[in-house]
């Protein structure tokens, strides 16, 4: 018997409707877990680096992570995987809600979907029965609407159903999937699905999830649940609100928007407002959360709830989550209510909340500053939300300047040209970033925004504080109960981090110490997009219930896999490795991996190349950050060296490039 | 009439608006009726299931009671607040209109037994798990008239009697069981 997972993948060729039922290999499990790992070896094996995003042979896989389905707080995430079609990388988004743990009951651990359809469909998986069904009268509806529509021609209220609006269907490269209060949104998941032909996919799963060890898994599952009690009534002190609790983070329950707006970058991430805030918007805006807010929501087998439903006046009610309530709003240079307005019309098309905004103020940028002129824009309004409504209708429907701004900040400036490029300067791997510009660098940050192939900052982020305590004393209060650290040199790190003098960034944490922080932070966005868990209960947050101490066991009693602390390091090393390599392979090099020129004001060249120097060799990569042929061996990825090799991105003999690669750009 | 006895009255209490739709509940109910206890979970089977539509705020969780072999004559159907509730939304029977409280696979009845174990639990299981309150537990004593409990089959024998007359009755037991 599996334990934990299914042992079963749905295989879909679109282009000839033909659907199989497929037995996994329980090694595969041992070596990848499950979810984002099991995704990397699939796309590795199938999806050679020729192969374009929007090509029939490119591969969009749903999965549910490994612990998904069991009794596990918090796990309930779907893992999106495929090639994107704004870095050319692999994209893995990831979704929560109750969309994974209804696939794994229907007896599935991955839809896997190859091909094209010729016309728009949706599947409809209800546990052995799987259909193709037409949805040519599903075609420009919302992706919310859609999910209502679809429950209601099959009369099943409980499927679970994620979707794609108007933004998908028309391949916008920020498009996302939605999937009620959750979205997989980066990197144009959606994109590819409307690609594919897929207006949705309905769920619905009534069979068992077993797990190997039931009165021990049922402990672990009892302590955490425990620890999230004593979390939620203890705070963490001395940080912003956000991170003093768990959760995704609790950005519908707090009033935390004095912090970003005046910390966070405005328009086309390029003004802060340091005293944006008084007493007058802070009144406005509180009311605006609590008249247009109904109820704080949470995803499957969580009591968090991070998501509220919020119902802007005049408008349908929608699910929203996280930091888009502040993402139109500071674009547009705008108030609350005009956030919570257009986000809901933007979740009904499919668009992701952190490019979306960003792209329109990029365009109106570029409107300001003549390089695009009032004949790009006919007809559109002359107030600023006015602006953002017909910009964003413009965008999904990819009508005239919509068309070039639907492709993002990156492509959008090359294809527009006359210096748009300096317009474009917020992202990374051509993707938009968070907008944050600040004065010092951070040697930790600027090794996960360089190295981070989630390409968002979020998505490697957490657990180690990010900025030390200000007093001694309360640094040793914040490590006493600290139990999570992988190793007690954490603390110390932590404990001699100052706010000034030679203690301090960019120096402190050393070059040694910011490598070892960065690589337990990656590990734990690593582990649980393998298990399905919810950053925002493990990776993300402070002092979280779930960390590499009770992992391996989860791992061991739910999945029945014998697994330890060394072990698991490994395998998240090994599946971690792999997406590198895929994206290796695919042309990114060390050239790619760089913060936006402008996010900190100081910089520091020469540090910073030994960062990234000192990072490369002790992640087992080459100095073009190619992983090397030993580490490859001992991970059991020789599979890879060998395709290295035959592409002549390693040689033979050693592991430095045989070619000059364009990408480097270091300045020895 | 019987004597006065004492009674444990066990009560569920359950406060929709502090239901955040997460069917942790769900987990947990399947989980512990599974064999060996814990070795599974299936929110298909659970004893408690959370009547969910979140764009219309509609959160009820509602628990398994008695089995019904027909169905009610008429359906109802509530509006509370302006919001509107599915037919049928707070009944606990398990009922041939609906699929909820059955077996998947069996389709046979499932009826909360507020987690009876030996020894007993502290609270039932649901109301352990959400955390957030929605569902709490109370016992409160009461005294009630002992009366003589009437078993299940007394009860439908006692209704067949009513109507067709109890030698009728012993007829028809007589002629089927020479039959079988
Ligand atoms: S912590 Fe929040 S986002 Fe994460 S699973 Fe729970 S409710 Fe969902
Ligand atoms: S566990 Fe509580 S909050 Fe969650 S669905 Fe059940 S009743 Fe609602
Ligand atoms: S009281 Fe026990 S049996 Fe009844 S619904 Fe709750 S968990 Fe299930």
């Amino acid at each position: 018997m599996r334990y934990a997972e299914t042992g079963f993948n749905l295989e879909i060729d679109l282009t000839r409707g033909n659907i199989e039922r497929v037995e996994t290999d329980p090694r595969d499990t041992e070596l990848y877990l499950g979810g984002l790992g099991t995704n990397a070896k699939i796309l590795w094996d199938r999806v050679p680096p020729e192969v374009e995003p929007f090509s029939p042979d490119n591969l969009l896989i749903f999965s549910a992570g490994l612990l998904c389905g069991t009794p596990a707080t918090g796990c309930n995430r779907t893992i999106v995987s495929t090639i994107s079609p704004q870095t050319e990388l692999m994209a893995f988004s990831m979704m929560g809600g109750f969309w994974a743990p209804e696939l794994k009951y229907a007896g599935y651990d991955k839809v896997v979907l190859r091909g094209k359809s010729p016309n728009l469909i949706y599947l409809w998986i209800n546990n052995d029965k799987v259909e193709i069904r037409d949805a040519s009268h599903l075609q420009g509806k919302g992706a919310i609407e859609t999910a209502e529509l679809i429950q209601d021609e099959l009369n099943e209220p409980k499927a679970q159903v994620a979707a794609i609006g108007l933004a998908g269907e028309n391949r916008v490269y920020f498009a996302s999937i939605e999937q009620g209060r959750s979205s997989a949104s980066r990197l144009g998941v959606g994109a590819v699905m409307g690609d594919k032909g897929i207006k949705a996919i309905a769920v619905r799963g009534t069979k068992d999830i077993n797990v190997a060890q039931p009165a021990e898994f049922m402990e672990l599952c009892n302590e955490v649940l425990e620890y999230i009690k004593f979390r939620n009534e203890n705070p963490i002190p001395g940080v912003m609100t956000i991170l003093q609790g768990l959760g995704s983070p609790q950005e519908m329950a707090t009033h935390d928007e004095k912090w970003h707006t005046e910390n966070f970058m405005w328009g086309n991430s390029r003004v802060r407002r340091r005293d944006f805030w008084n007493e007058e918007i802070a009144k406005e805006w509180k009311e605006t959360m609590e008249s247009m807010q109904t109820r704080l929501i949470s995803c499957y087998n969580c009591p968090m709830k991070c998501g509220a439903t919020i119902t802007p006046t005049g408008q349908p009610t929608y699910m929203m989550k996280c930091f888009s309530k502040l993402t139109y709003t500071m674009a547009a240079m705008s108030d609350l209510e005009f956030g919570f307005k257009i986000a809901g019309l933007a979740q009904e098309y499919g668009v992701d909340g952190y490019s979306t905004p960003q792209v329109m103020a990029f365009a109106l940028e570029l409107y300001e500053n003549g390089i695009l002129t009032d004949d790009d824009f006919p007809g559109m309004p002359s107030d600023n939300e006015g602006r953002f409504y017909w910009l964003l209708d413009r965008i999904v429907r990819r009508e005239g300047i919509g068309d070039v701004l639907a492709n993002g900040t990156y492509w959008a400036a090359k294809e527009i040209g006359k210096g748009a490029k300096e317009y474009a300067h917020n992202t990374i791997k051509k993707h938009e970033q968070l907008p944050l510009k600040l004065s010092m660098l951070n040697p930790v940050y600027f090794l996960m925004y360089s190295t981070g192939e989630k390409i968002n900052i979020t998505q490697i982020e957490g657990q180690f504080p990010q900025a030390p305590y200000p007093k001694r004393e309360h640094r040793e209060a914040f490590v006493k109960d600290w139990f999570q650290v992988p190793d007690e040199k954490f603390k110390q790190y932590f404990l001699d981090w100052e706010p000034r003098g030679e203690n301090s960034n960019p120096y402190y944490p050393t070059v040694q110490m910011s490598c070892d922080i960065v690589d337990w932070q990656e590990r734990m966005h690593y582990i649980d997009d393998a298990l399905g868990m919810c950053s925002g209960l493990s990776s993300f947050p402070l002092k979280p219930p779930y960390h590499m101490h009770n992992y391996p066991k989860f791992i061991s009693a739910g999945a029945g896999i014998e697994m330890d602390e060394d072990k698991l390091t490994q395998a998240a090393k090994r599946y971690r490795t792999l997406v590198r390599a895929i994206n290796i392979r695919r042309g990114m090099r060390r050239a790619d991996e760089k913060p936006p020129e402008d996010h900190w004001k100081k910089r520091f060249p020469e540090l910073e190349k030994e960062l990234l120097d000192t990072y490369y060799k002790f992640k087992g990569w080459n100095n073009d950050g190619i992983p090397a042929k030993e580490s490859l061996h001992e991970l059991g990825l020789d599979y890879v060296a060998e395709d290295f090799v035959q592409r002549g991105i390693l040689t033979d003999s050693e592991d430095a490039p045989s070619k000059e690669t364009s990408a480097e750009t270091e300045k020895k | 009439m019987g004597e006065k006895k004492k009674k444990i009255i066990k009560t569920i209490k359950v406060d929709v608006d502090l239901c955040n739709g997460c069917r942790a509940c769900e987990v947990i109910c399947s989980a512990f009726h599974a064999e060996p206890k814990y070795s599974s979970n299936n929110p298909a089977r659970s004893r408690i299931r959370v009547i969910r539509d979140p764009l219309k705020d509609v959160y009820v969780p509602v628990y398994a009671g008695e089995y019904t072999a027909s169905e009610c004559m008429g359906r109802d159907k509530y509006t509370i607040d302006g919001k509107e509730y599915d037919e049928c939304a707070f009944c606990r029977a398990s009922c041939p209109s609906r699929d909820l409280f059955k077996e998947p696979d069996s389709g046979l009845p499932l009826k909360c037994d507020m987690c009876e174990s030996d020894p007993d639990l502290e609270e039932p299981l649901c109301v352990q798990w959400c955390i957030t309150d929605a569902l709490t537990y109370e016992e409160r004593e009461e005294e009630v008239e002992e009366e003589l409990e009437q078993e299940e089959m007394e009860i439908g024998l006692e209704a067949l009697a009513d109507k067709f007359g109890l030698d009728k009755i012993m007829d028809t037991v007589a002629r089927m069981s020479v039959k079988d």
